[in-house]
Formats: structure tokens, sequence, C-alpha cells
């Protein structure tokens, strides 16, 4: 790899041996990839995934301390993936105790250590960073060290940012540099489809089983989708925008996408068309048969498939303003169908700190709570990975959380209904 | 016996059994469950992958074709290795994905008393050839030999 000067003598420890370590890091990464050289980092903010004190990812923390230590901090503010903890989400003594005395014992220590390495402020604790209220949005064209892969993919599908799908640690190795390797979807023909997704759905196909289809199939590659922007339209509106936030967060957890393209939608497919498809691309058609047999193939991880749920889980990516006010809107509806007047099963909405904020000043707040539906900044992701709440029956029209824990997936109308109306 | 040749990614020099997916390699899936709790065969646990499914990875040589899945993917490598519960290897028959390059390297440079040759670009067939339980060696320069 090429190195400036500059690059260069950071490498050789001219800033100091942790420095020069972090460099490695980067010129190690980019290596792997042939990368030919390093690219200036040009986002306002950065944002990391690693949110969670867990008690026993000292080594992550041990990482994080040689930085600051050495005076090796960000020269960018960051947002960071949502926090693990909220005592509003419905937890029983034992799993109070477990959560807070063992898991993340390290929480308070950790939150300190990303105070010293420039988190932007109490609130920008989120998966969706980018969402206005938060105010991590980049442009266009702009040059990321992000992690987290929800983010990563909406910020180079929908904005039209350009970021790897960098790992955490990785993440603010590139932002405390400036600098990252040159490679993948930094480069022109790294954004370049080789798959065609043909969607022939007879109805506006449901956006986190969609994600999870095509996911699936193409893996780390780049897919360019005909069809949806039938359901979709032509405008990245909030409706759009709110669709390919759980969209692309599926196709990333299911798979390992890192940027789609939608014809007549998205700003690069806008702008280059179908020239943004390789010569010699697969093509996958997806109607309504293969997303029932994507459902269908779902395995079924509860010991008694029957069981009653005793939570269900909504927001995972965090929903936003408007998906909030909606949410409130239908389950009134359903429960007024069912004739109850609060939800039958514990239901947890989660958003962004500053989405709740702003939530809260409109009359929707005081209508959800009246419906029993708790609101939460928690991450649905991190509350679940524990043997307690992997025995909970927990439902979720998440994909990506029931890709990392033992949820199980309906429909947003599947949910619906189950959270008003329960068996009857 | 057969012998493969792929790119050095990480260097090092191993001689373990096999454990393989045909399918990605979901890291966070497959890892969290045995990093948070003291689980030092590092049992899979990605209900998803049903080739590595309740099978143990720790000192096993992991044989795939890319790693999937949460951006943690290589802060979770760089931790199972801190720890001492890494795979002997890892083996690629693709090129490598940026989550497990990003671990391999982290584990590579931070980390001193333990390491994760990693090895890429084997191709398509070694993993049509490699079973679990076979044993195999990696070597310095990059050579797999399937036994």
């Amino acid at each position: 790899m090429y190195l400036t000067q500059e690059q260069q003598k950071i490498l050789d420890g001219e800033k100091g041996e942790i420095m020069a370590k972090v460099m490695k890091t980067l010129v190690m990464y980019g290596d792997a990839f042939e990368a030919e050289k390093m690219v200036p980092v040009t986002s306002k903010y950065n944002h990391l995934v690693t949110s969670f004190g867990l008690g026993v990812m000292s080594p992550v923390y041990d990482l994080m301390q040689q930085l600051i230590d050495a005076g090796v901090v960000s020269g960018q503010q960051f947002s960071v993936d949502p926090r693990p903890l909220d005592k509003n989400v419905p937890k029983n003594l034992l799993q109070s105790l477990v959560f807070n005395k063992f898991m993340y014992n390290k929480q308070d220590f950790y939150e300190g250590q990303l105070k010293s390495l420039g988190l932007m402020n109490e609130d920008a604790f989120t998966c969706a960073c980018y969402m206005d209220q938060v105010g991590n949005k980049p442009r266009k064209g702009d040059i990321l060290s992000w992690a987290e892969s929800s983010a990563v993919v909406y910020a180079n599908s929908v904005l039209g940012a350009r970021c790897n799908r960098n790992s955490g640690i990785v993440d603010i190795m590139g932002s405390i540099v400036g600098y990252v390797p040159y490679f993948g979807l930094l480069t022109d023909e790294g954004r370049k489809a080789s798959w065609v997704i043909d969607v022939q759905t007879t109805k506006k196909p449901e956006a986190q089983l969609l994600g999870s289809a095509i996911g699936m199939k193409v893996m780390e590659d780049v897919p360019f989708i005909r069809g949806l922007d039938k359901w979709l339209g032509t405008e990245l509106d909030d409706e759009a925008c709110t669709y390919l936030k759980d969209f692309g967060a599926a196709t990333a957890s299911n798979g390992a996408v890192g940027l789609y393209h939608i014809e007549n939608l998205t700003p690069e497919a806008v702008e280059m068309g179908k020239s943004l498809i390789k010569e010699g691309a697969r093509v996958y058609v997806i109607d309504d048969a293969e997303l029932e047999r994507v459902k269908n193939d779902y395995p079924m991880i509860w010991k008694n498939p029957d069981a009653k749920p005793k939570l269900c889980f909504m927001g995972c990516p965090h929903m936003s303003l408007q998906q909030l006010k909606d949410w409130t809107d239908k389950v009134e509806k359903g429960l007024k169908d069912a004739g109850n007047k609060k939800v039958v099963i514990p239901t947890v909405f989660t958003a962004p700190p500053a989405v709740i904020k702003e939530f809260e000043k409109t009359p929707y707040a005081e209508r959800l709570k009246a419906t029993g539906v708790i609101l939460s900044y928690i991450c649905p992701l991190m509350y679940m990975n524990n043997p307690l709440c992997a025995k909970m029956p927990v439902i979720t029209s998440s994909n990506k959380l029931r890709t990392y824990t033992t949820a199980r997936y309906y429909t947003d109308g599947e949910i619906l209904i189950q959270i008003t109306k329960g068996g009857k | 016996m057969r012998e493969f040749k792929g790119r050095v990614v990480t260097p090092g020099s191993v001689t373990a059994k096999a454990v393989v997916t045909k399918n990605g390699f979901n890291t966070l899936a497959s890892l969290q469950k045995a990093l948070q709790f003291g689980d030092k065969t590092a049992t899979c646990n990605d209900q998803n992958n049903p080739d590595l499914y309740g099978k143990k990875l720790a000192g096993n040589i992991l044989c795939l074709p890319q790693t999937i899945g949460s951006t943690t993917g290589g802060l979770v490598l760089y931790c199972a290795t801190a720890m001492h519960r890494q795979p002997a290897a890892m083996l690629f028959s693709n090129h490598i994905d940026s989550l497990a390059a990003a671990g391999a390297v982290l584990a590579d440079v931070w980390v001193e008393d333990a390491s994760m040759p990693v090895i890429d670009c084997l191709g398509d067939e070694f993993l049509d050839y490699v079973k679990d339980g076979m044993n195999i060696t990696v070597t310095e320069d990059g050579r797999v030999i399937v036994e």
C-alpha cells in the first residue's frame, strides 16, 4: 500500500507506539484487500458499534484504555449503538440482578471511556444515528469509518456515503488516524451490483422479510433491486426511508450486505441506472411464494412452539418518529377492534433517545402510554442475549433480532394482532 | 491427503481437526454466548447454521466461505483470541471479508500471548473436500494439508 510521508511516519512510531499500532492495524486491514492507498475520513461524525459494558469483554476495554492512556483519541466525535440496559423494560428480580451485577457490570466504566474518546452527547446511543433528531447524517460522497451493519448499509445505500463494513474497534481506529484504507465499497467498482433482484410480489413486500431473503442469497455482494419502486415510489420520503432502514438491517444481518441499489429510488441508482449492474450479474426473482418459503424456513427454536409470548420487541433497528406515530395509531385501532384497553403481551418499542424526546412532545406519547406499550432506548439484542431471556418466548418483527437471539419473527401485521388481540 | 495453497492474511502454523461450514459464519451469533458465559470450548450458538450449531470451535480449525452478520464480528474474534477461545485457525475458501479481516488483524497486532493463523482464497474445491474431523496442518507460507 502506498503511504504518504505523514502516514509512514505514524507507522514508524513518530506519534508514539500505540498510534503506530493503530496505523499498523489499518495498513494490515487494507493489505488484506490489496488497498492501494489510504483516503481521508470526511464525515463530520463517526459511529461506533460497541456500546455495551459486558464484564467478560475486558480485552475491548483494555485496548480502549491503552488508547486513552496514550492520548490517542478520536479527532471526530461519534455516536454509538444503543445502551443494553433500561429500567423501564420489564425484567424479573433475577434478570435485574444478573444484568446489573454480572453481565453489564462494566457499563458505567465503559461509558466513561466513550466520553474520553469523543462521544457526541448523552443521547448519542442508537443504531439509527442517521435520523434527523440524532444529527449524525453523513453527506453523499462522505468517506466514513463507521461500524454497525444496519447504519453502514443505510449510509451507503440511502445517503450515498461511502463506508466499508468495518468491525468494532477498527471503526474508531480509522477515525483516530483520520484515514481509512481505500477498497471495497469506497471505490466506484466496489459499488457495482453483481446481483439483480426482480421483485414480482403482488403486494408491498414486508421490509424485514424481503431484506432477509436478499441477504441470505447475495451474502456480501451488492444487489440492484428492480420492481420495488412500484411499492415505495421514486422519492426518498420518510416512509421510504423507514422501509429501507428495516429492509437494509435485514440484508446486513441475515447476510452481509453493505450496499444495495433500488432502481429509480436510491441516489446512485437514480444517477447511474442500469450501468451499476456488472456484466454477468446473477438474477434472483422474489415473488409471494419465495417470501413465504423464506419465512417458513426460519428454524423454530422455542422449546414449546405454542408457548404464549411473554414479551414483544419492536424497533431493531430503532424506530423513527413517524414509525412511533403510525404504530400508536395501529395499536389503538387494534385494541379498539379487539375490545381491549391495553396490549395483551408486554410490548416494548425502541427508538433513539433523541427521537423519544421529540415523540414525548407530541400528543401521541400519552396515547401510546395508554395502550400499555413501553417506550425505551434499549438495544433489544443486548437485552435478549443471555440464558435468562433466551428461554423466554419473545416475539418481534425484526429479522436482525431473530437472527441473533431466540426471538421469533412475525410480520408487522401478525405482531399487531398478537399484541392487541392475543389468542382471540 | 490433499494440499491446498491459499493467501496468508495473518501467519502461523498449527495442526488441528477441522470443523466445516458451507454457509457464512455469523461470528456474533456463533460466539457471543460462549464469550459471555465462560464456555471455554466456544460452542457455536448460531441457530441458523446447521453445519456448526452445537459444535466446539475453540482449538479446532474453522473452514468456511466467509463470515456474515454484525459488525461486532471483528472485535468478537479479537476477544475470543485474547481470551484463548479462538479457533486454532480460520481457512476461507473465498476472499476474506472485511469483518473477519479486522478480527484477524486485531488479534495479530494487539494480542501477544495467542495467535490465530488465517488463510483465504483456498477455493471452492477446498470446502468441497474438507470434512468435520479431518486433520489439517497449516504452514506459515499458506499451505493447507488435509488428511
